[in-house]
């Protein structure tokens, strides 16, 4: 499957009265044609404002892209003009957000806000534009579409609006679906839904999706591969089954501790990660898990480190993968990862 | 929606009634009547008018006789001029006064919507200031002061318009300008303020993620979402604007209800008095209404909790 993007270095700042605050520092990773991504991490860890990057939304200032590539389609979007991201905002990417309560205008009709997409990327009558946009509401699973389409976003559920969202991402038949926690703000009941009927987009259309959520449960369920990101970082990557059964960096393995899993012995107790994240005004020179990490060294204070191949495509930043620590500090890693050491 | 407008039809109705009450009351609580002044006036001619203009009777009596006129349109006859009726006065003065004062809202709107929305999109940068300067200027400066100025400048210095009375569209310039700054100012700053708030909303980045342009993001979601306040702040400002419009009617000398309403007090005509009150009240009343209805079309969200009271 060819690449469809591919983030590489990426940084972004913000200036704000307090100072500079680096909320993406490096973050690496790419997205095949038709492939699920999972982007997990704490709140504030910069998963957002990645997401918004990609998308070239966020407002600049107070936000810098300070280095990188965000390569779309063979294409620099860090370096698109303006008109040329306005083609690809909603045609080729598009975005659900994490409160459909107000992500949709109050005082413009549903149906015309999906309409809207449809009629600035094609060239079709209102007719067929309307056509096509009741058929997107038929497909993301919305009854009486017709009445649904007259209807503004306060008379619809919390479920409802997100489904609308979710027609009005994917109505122009994108070819990447940017989806930023699109059931955190509803009920577990409704969530279920949402991501079952993500899961149908999956199956039905090439589209390939990038899942920001906190939820690793929704990863499991639905993701092929897994980026987990600290601090503005991204600290391991790889394959749902890589990630869940080995999971090499320690913030991954604490993530993985910290929630419910249907693959776990009950008698393990959750045990959530102690601490918080560091202050992204002044990161840390070494590993920015450092004050949280049962695992750390002498050398994670000062210097950060690098990520690594570590087999199978998964990709670990931590020092306990280098070759040296690797020998000094087998036992450990052992003991407390639970997973098989390869 | 059509019960929310008979709902609040209703209601102006009796927000009338109330102010004609009111009215009544205080204006009949200070003591004095219209005759008592002219001391030479002989006992039975005093007497006689009383009789006629059925100052004589009851307070209460003469509040539902009141009610009956006003109900009928009739504000009765000016205590003052042998001639003319309250009715005269109004339908001499109020085309005036409407000239002037549609003027002035028609130019505070436009020209405070067009500020409003400019410094909230060049935000903390020379259009903003400018902006804003202006409506400071224009809230803080009495409207009295700001029209002598302008007369001062405008018309006796630089000869660009007439000083004062009220002939051809050229007198009306200043005086309606003196007039719109208050509310000018007041939208421009509201208009600002809900626009950067609107902005920042979700659907507003929703918007852009489809790849609507700019000012098809601007015009087509932002500005109809921040126009709400505005709009139901219009009511109180044209309040202000009819009152205001007493003292401006009265620098320029301009023939309105304002004048007529001035001289009335003075007089103690109480049927002058009484009819401009409730006339000017009934204006307002109904702006208030148009600018509900108005706002229920604009906000689809009102209709539904309008409709299931
Ligand atoms: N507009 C902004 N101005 C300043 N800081 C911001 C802005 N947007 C995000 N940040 C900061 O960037 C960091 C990452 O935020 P975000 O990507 O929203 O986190 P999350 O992973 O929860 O989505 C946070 O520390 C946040 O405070
Ligand atoms: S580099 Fe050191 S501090 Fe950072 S996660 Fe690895 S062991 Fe922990
Ligand atoms: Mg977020």
């Amino acid at each position: 499957m060819g690449k469809l993007l591919e983030v590489k270095n990426l940084r972004i700042d913000f200036k704000t009265y307090g100072g500079e605050v680096h909320a993406v520092r490096g973050v690496n990773f790419e997205v095949k044609q038709g492939e699920t991504i999972g982007i997990v991490g704490e709140s504030g860890c910069g998963k957002s404002v990645t997401a918004k990057a990609i998308m070239k939304l966020l407002a600049s200032p107070p936000a810098r892209y300070k280095e990188g590539s965000i390569t779309f389609n063979g294409k620099n979007l860090i370096e698109a003009s303006e008109r040329e991201m306005e083609r690809i905002r909603g045609n080729e990417i598009s975005m659900i957000f994490q409160d459909p309560m107000t992500s949709l205008n109050p005082t413009s009709k549903v149906g015309v806000q999906i309409m809207e997409s449809v009629l600035k990327h094609n060239q079709i009558s209102r007719k067929k534009a309307y056509n096509h946009a009741l058929e997107t509401l038929q497909l993301v699973g919305i009854p009486q579409p017709e009445k649904r389409m007259e209807q503004y976003p306060h008379e619809f559920s919390g479920g409802m609006r997100q489904r609308a969202m979710i027609a009005m991402a994917l109505v122009c038949q994108p070819k990447l679906l940017i989806a930023d926690e699109p059931t955190t703000a509803l009920d577990v009941t409704i969530q279920a839904q949402i991501l079952e009927l993500m899961k149908d987009i999956q199956k039905q259309s090439e589209t390939a999706i990038i899942l920001i959520t906190h939820d690793l449960g929704v990863v499991a369920e639905i993701c092929d591969r897994v980026v987990v990101m600290y601090a503005g970082k991204v600290v391991e990557s790889g394959t749902v089954l890589e990630i869940f059964q080995n999971p090499e960096h320690p913030y991954t393995k604490g993530l993985l501790k910290s929630v419910p899993r249907f693959d776990m012995d009950k008698s393990v107790p959750l045990s959530p990660i102690i601490g918080s994240p560091p202050d992204l005004f002044s990161p840390p020179k070494g590993c920015s898990f450092y004050p949280r990490c049962d695992y750390a060294m002498k050398i994670c204070k000062d210097h950060d480190p690098e990520p690594e191949d570590v087999g199978n495509g998964q990709i670990t930043a931590c020092w306990l993968q280098h070759s040296m620590a690797k020998v000094m500090n087998t036992h450990t890693a052992t003991n407390v990862g639970g997973g098989t050491k390869r | 929606m059509l019960k929310y407008v008979l709902h609040r039809f209703m209601w102006a109705i009796i927000t009338l009634w109330a102010t004609i009450t009111i009215t009544f009351i205080i204006m009949h609580s200070i003591p004095g009547d219209p005759f008592a002044k002219e001391g030479t006036m002989p006992e039975s001619v005093y007497e006689n008018l009383q009789r006629h203009y059925n100052l004589d009777k009851p307070k209460i009596v003469q509040y539902f006789f009141y009610l009956k006129q006003v109900a009928l349109l009739d504000f009765g006859p000016s205590l003052k001029s042998k001639t003319l009726t309250v009715n005269d006065y109004i339908e001499k003065g109020f085309p005036v006064s409407f000239h002037l004062g549609a003027q002035a809202m028609i130019i505070a709107v436009f020209f405070g919507l067009i500020l409003g929305v400019i410094a909230s999109l060049y935000r903390k940068r020379w259009p903003d200031y400018t902006s804003m300067i202006i409506a400071i200027i224009g809230i803080s400066v009495p409207s009295f002061v700001l029209a002598t100025l302008l007369i001062n400048f405008l018309a006796v210095k630089w000869s660009f318009f007439p000083v004062a009375t009220w002939k051809s569209w050229s007198h009306t310039v200043l005086p309606s300008i003196a007039l719109a700054m208050m509310p000018l100012a007041y939208i421009a700053r509201l208009m600002r303020t809900s626009m950067i708030e609107v902005l920042n909303q979700d659907y507003i980045l929703t918007a852009k993620a489809k790849g609507l342009r700019k000012n098809a993001v601007i015009i087509k979601h932002a500005i109809r979402n921040a126009l709400m306040p505005v709009v139901t702040i219009l009511g109180i400002l044209t309040a202000n604007v009819v009152t205001g419009s007493f003292v401006i009617e009265h620098i320029f000398g301009i023939p309105g209800i304002g004048e007529m309403f001035v001289k009335g007090i003075m007089n103690r005509d109480y049927p002058v008095i009484l009819g401009s009150t409730v006339f000017y009240s009934a204006i307002l009343i109904f702006l208030i209404f148009i600018v509900d209805v108005v706002y229920t079309w604009i906000d689809p969200r009102i209709k539904v909790t309008g409709a299931s009271k």
